[in-house]
């Protein structure tokens, strides 16, 4: 059953991308259980707009968990404390009367502060570009059914193309690196029988690139633990093999 | 002004058309295309699969987007799937009985010639998207499954766990970013469409407001196209997401495109109901619980009793009453409007008694708790997600919700509008679905539009340009565009009034729900035609959008959209109270059988209806386009 909670927000406020943020404490009263997290912002931002202040800026859109536009540190943790739960999926229901909530933009250096809570995450789609798709003209395919992919492959790919591009992988990791977006996407592909003619080009260009934006990847396994899809971190293991791989066969192929 | 409209639909039998139509239409051969600019505006499975296609084409593309990411689109949270008339399960399925099915669906308010393309090339849509690599379900031979969806008797549906637009969009969106990264397709992020720019009649450009910065720029082309999705946030609370407006469609409209159908809208059965004041969206649940759950109500007013309490006796399993035939399998609209009913009794369940239950109660007695989990387990631990009750020991509480619309800029055969050079395609066009769009056709007519239809028809428009260069943007056309942007936004922040613009948006929302929604009447739909233009007289005049222009500020990009749903939310009520007839999703009350089903007149409203604008204290003018049925025979639907 609903109840209503009081809390107090610390939340990140900053102008702009070049200015100077802080923290600003808000009292957050009479809030329902059964809110979402956002909504209970949405409350905020009304009753600040309300007093004649300015509302916090934070992204959304279908807040149903899968277009990957929201994402916030809550305790310092990406996406707050519901494992496998993406921020608009949060409810309120998840804290109690008094708590205290830190209200955080994803921490990486690749993701700069655009304002208070929004961040700017361009280098996540410059990785796809690099090589994240399988080269096919509109009109060049063949008929789907003539090559047969083994249900076990399709379903582990799809394990893998379920990422929602959040960056909550990157925000978690201590060396903020986008190693776990990165081996989602390069593995959905590479395990396909689709992507094999671009297997080793893809994950070099697009380890590669990862590595020019981010940090890199020392097995903290922190991002695992925040994504929102459950991605499991096997599949950076097989990119590292991919990619050792790749370096090797793409040297010969040039040579 | 205009004549009656004409579709320019191709002569010729209905299967020859399309085929016939590819080769008179001219060519431009691949060294002019690089000399040709196109703009794209919207990046979803409509806008990014057309960008990419032109792309490859050679053509010179730009991609305009509000998010972040083209890959953010609101055609990500399509869940169901996507038909096509592969017929790999040989049970019948054929590219006629698609389109059967489709115009049927439709209630008989879709063109015929356009209706049998997009079945036409929904086969090569698998083959395309299975190539890119998105990963359909597959049988454990390797091939790929298919089941039913509503309104067809064959297994035609395509699809990716419950995430088929998703996996359709990463899709489309992998192949925008490869020719991004090929240097065909320059792409602009955090860039809202706010005025089409016409010179001689033409659309030959955009003005963008930069979301970050507040830059007001100015984009030049040869065609523009329109990809930017449909209406449904006019109610508010919707299953759309969030940012999903209708202006870029209405800035257009402005400035002479047409806006046919408006009063079109799907309201989808099955959403969970809103639990407070502030709800911000709806979300749905998929259509497939109706196979197993049974949808009742208790017999009595306020019944206060608690579901378990309430014995079969003072229940009232109203589908299956109603509906023996069918029962709970009724189509969306037929589901929809007797859960209102309903609930419009006094009879609705749940804190707000705004809701029916959906039990599933029966079905776990039958096949056991493990089977339903297999079935719905992602469904039902959504539904405790954000409802905080176990499905599987209180039955669920849904309510209708907005999903979809219908209506939508007018396009001709070759999805052009009749601004000449703007093109609109998915959602954003009126075309393919008529008074009701099909389960898993949405993704189906996104995808022909931008691979397989556009890349096509946009270059016989284009080649009467060859060796123009697009009209320079220091054109006194761009200037006054840019000027009124940035009017518009100064006005906004000027105002200083009291309320937000979400405390309006949620009140027009109400008044569109109340009279637009799923079932409509003259009364209220005049008293829509009252009270809205009252209300977005009391919205100029008093909403408070604080801050400023020249940075990220999410009030005043609302309030833009926001004053555009108003005045789309007036062409609505407008447009369902002249069509005096329920088709598909509208319902007028005054026109229905004595069983309570839809009524339509065949004789006078066999017709699209597009309105054309004449300024903001001008009622729209009411155009026809009349729809010429040679193949299909108009019946009256029945589920009883």
């Amino acid at each position: 059953m609903s109840s209503e909670i009081n809390l107090t927000l610390k939340v990140w406020r900053q102008p702009g991308p070049l200015a100077e943020g802080q923290f600003v404490t808000y009292e957050a009263s009479g809030i329902s259980t059964d809110a979402s997290f956002l909504e209970m912002l949405d409350i905020v931002n009304e009753r600040l707009i309300d007093m004649g202040d300015e509302p916090i800026v934070f992204e959304s859109d279908c807040r149903e968990g899968i277009c990957g536009t929201c994402g916030l540190m809550i305790n310092g943790q990406a996406h707050g404390p519901q494992k496998g739960t993406a921020t608009c999926q949060l409810h309120m229901r998840s804290f109690s009367d008094g708590d205290h909530i830190v209200i955080e933009p994803w921490r990486a250096t690749s993701f700069p502060v655009l304002r208070d809570l929004a961040v700017d995450r361009r280098a996540m789609d410059a990785i796809i570009a690099a090589g994240g798709y399988i080269s096919v003209n509109t009109g060049a395919a063949p008929d789907a059914n003539l090559t047969p992919v083994p249900k076990e492959t399709a379903d582990t790919a799809f394990d893998a193309a379920a990422c929602i591009g959040c960056g909550a992988c990157v925000a978690a990791c201590p060396n903020s690196a986008a190693q776990l977006f990165t081996a989602a996407k390069v593995q959905h592909l590479n395990l396909l029988p689709q992507g094999q003619a671009q297997r080793w080009a893809r994950t070099e260009a697009m380890v590669e690139t990862m590595e020019e934006f981010f940090g890199s990847c020392t097995n903290h396994g922190e991002c695992e633990e925040a994504c929102p899809k459950e991605i499991p971190i096997d599949f950076i293991a097989w990119t590292n093999r991919d990619y050792i791989k790749a370096k090797v066969k793409n040297r010969k192929l040039a040579g | 002004m205009l004549g009656s409209l004409d579709a320019r639909i191709p002569a010729g039998s209905l299967d020859s058309k399309w085929t016939d139509h590819k080769f008179s239409m001219r060519l431009v051969n691949p060294n002019n295309k690089r000399r040709f600019d196109i703009i794209v505006v919207g990046s979803g499975l409509a806008g990014a699969s057309a960008a990419a296609s032109l792309g490859e084409l050679g053509y010179r593309v730009k991609v305009l987007t509000y998010h972040d990411s083209p890959r953010r689109a609101h055609s990500i949270a399509a869940q169901g799937g996507i038909n096509a008339a592969k017929n790999y399960q040989n049970d019948g399925d054929s590219v006629y009985r698609l389109f059967y099915d489709t115009i049927k669906g439709g209630d008989y308010r879709a063109r015929e010639a356009n209706v049998y393309r997009l079945a036409e090339v929904s086969v090569d849509i698998i083959d395309q998207a299975t190539a890119q690599g998105v990963p359909f379900a597959r049988e454990y031979g390797g091939l790929l499954d298919n089941r039913s969806f509503g309104g067809a008797q064959v297994s035609r549906t395509f699809y990716a766990r419950g995430q088929t637009g998703q996996q359709l969009l990463l899709g489309a969106y992998s192949a925008l970013m490869r020719q991004v990264a090929a240097g065909t397709v320059e792409l602009h992020t955090r860039s809202e469409m706010l005025e089409l720019v016409m010179h001689d009649g033409r659309a030959v450009g955009v003005v963008t407001r930069d979301l970050i910065t507040g830059e007001i720029v100015s984009h030049s082309a040869h065609a523009v196209v329109l990809a930017t999705g449909g209406y449904g946030n006019v109610y508010f609370l919707s299953t759309n997401a969030k940012m999903c407006n209708v202006t870029a469609a209405w800035r257009a409209h402005r400035q002479g495109a047409l806006f046919a159908n408006p009063c079109y809208t799907q309201i989808h059965p099955t959403c969970i109901p809103a639990s407070d004041d502030f709800q911000s969206k709806l979300t749905l649940m998929s259509e497939s619980l109706r196979n197993d759950g049974r949808i009742w109500v208790p017999l009595t007013h306020d019944d206060g009793r608690e579901p378990d309490e309430i014995p079969d006796a003072d229940r009232d399993y109203f589908l299956e009453r109603k509906y023996p035939a069918f029962g709970n399998l009724v189509p969306r609209d037929v589901a929809s409007r007797n859960a209102k009913t309903v609930v419009d009794e006094g009879r609705g369940v749940g804190p707000l008694r705004n809701g029916v239950y959906l039990d599933f109660s029966g079905a776990m007695t039958r096949d056991g708790e493990a089977m339903i989990r297999a079935k719905y387990g992602n469904l039902f631990d959504m539904y405790e997600r954000i409802t905080g009750e176990d499905p599987y020991r209180v039955p669920m509480r849904i309510y209708p919700a907005t999903h979809y619309t219908m209506g939508g800029l007018w396009v001709d055969y070759e999805l052009m509008s009749n601004v000449p050079g703007l093109f609109v395609l998915g959602e954003a066009n009126f075309s393919d679905h008529g008074a009701n769009r099909l389960g898993a056709s949405a993704l189906m007519q996104g995808l022909a539009d931008g691979y397989f239809i556009l890349p096509y028809t946009i270059g016989n428009y284009l080649s009467d340009f060859l060796g123009d260069p697009a009209l320079a943007t220091s054109e006194p056309a761009f200037a006054g565009a840019e000027q009124a942007v940035a009017d518009e936004v100064s006005r906004w922040l000027s105002i200083g009034g009291t309320r937000s613009v979400d405390h309006y948006h949620r009140e027009l929302g109400k008044l569109v729900w109340d009279y637009i929604g799923m079932a409509r009447n003259k009364t209220g739909l005049e008293k829509a035609l009252s009270e809205i233009p009252a209300l977005r007289e009391e919205y100029h005049r008093n909403v408070r959008v604080l801050g400023s222009a020249d940075t990220l500020n999410q009030s005043l990009e609302k309030a833009g959209r926001v004053a555009d749903l108003f005045e789309l939310a007036e062409l609505m009520a407008r447009d369902a109270l002249t069509r005096e007839e329920s088709c598909g999703g509208h319902f007028r009350e005054e026109h229905q059988t004595e069983e309570g089903e839809a009524m339509r007149d065949d004789d006078n409203f066999t017709h699209v209806a597009a309105w054309e604008w004449n300024g903001e204290d001008t009622p729209q003018t009411r155009h026809r386009e009349e729809l010429e049925f040679e193949n299909v025979e108009l019946t009256q639907r029945s589920y009883k």
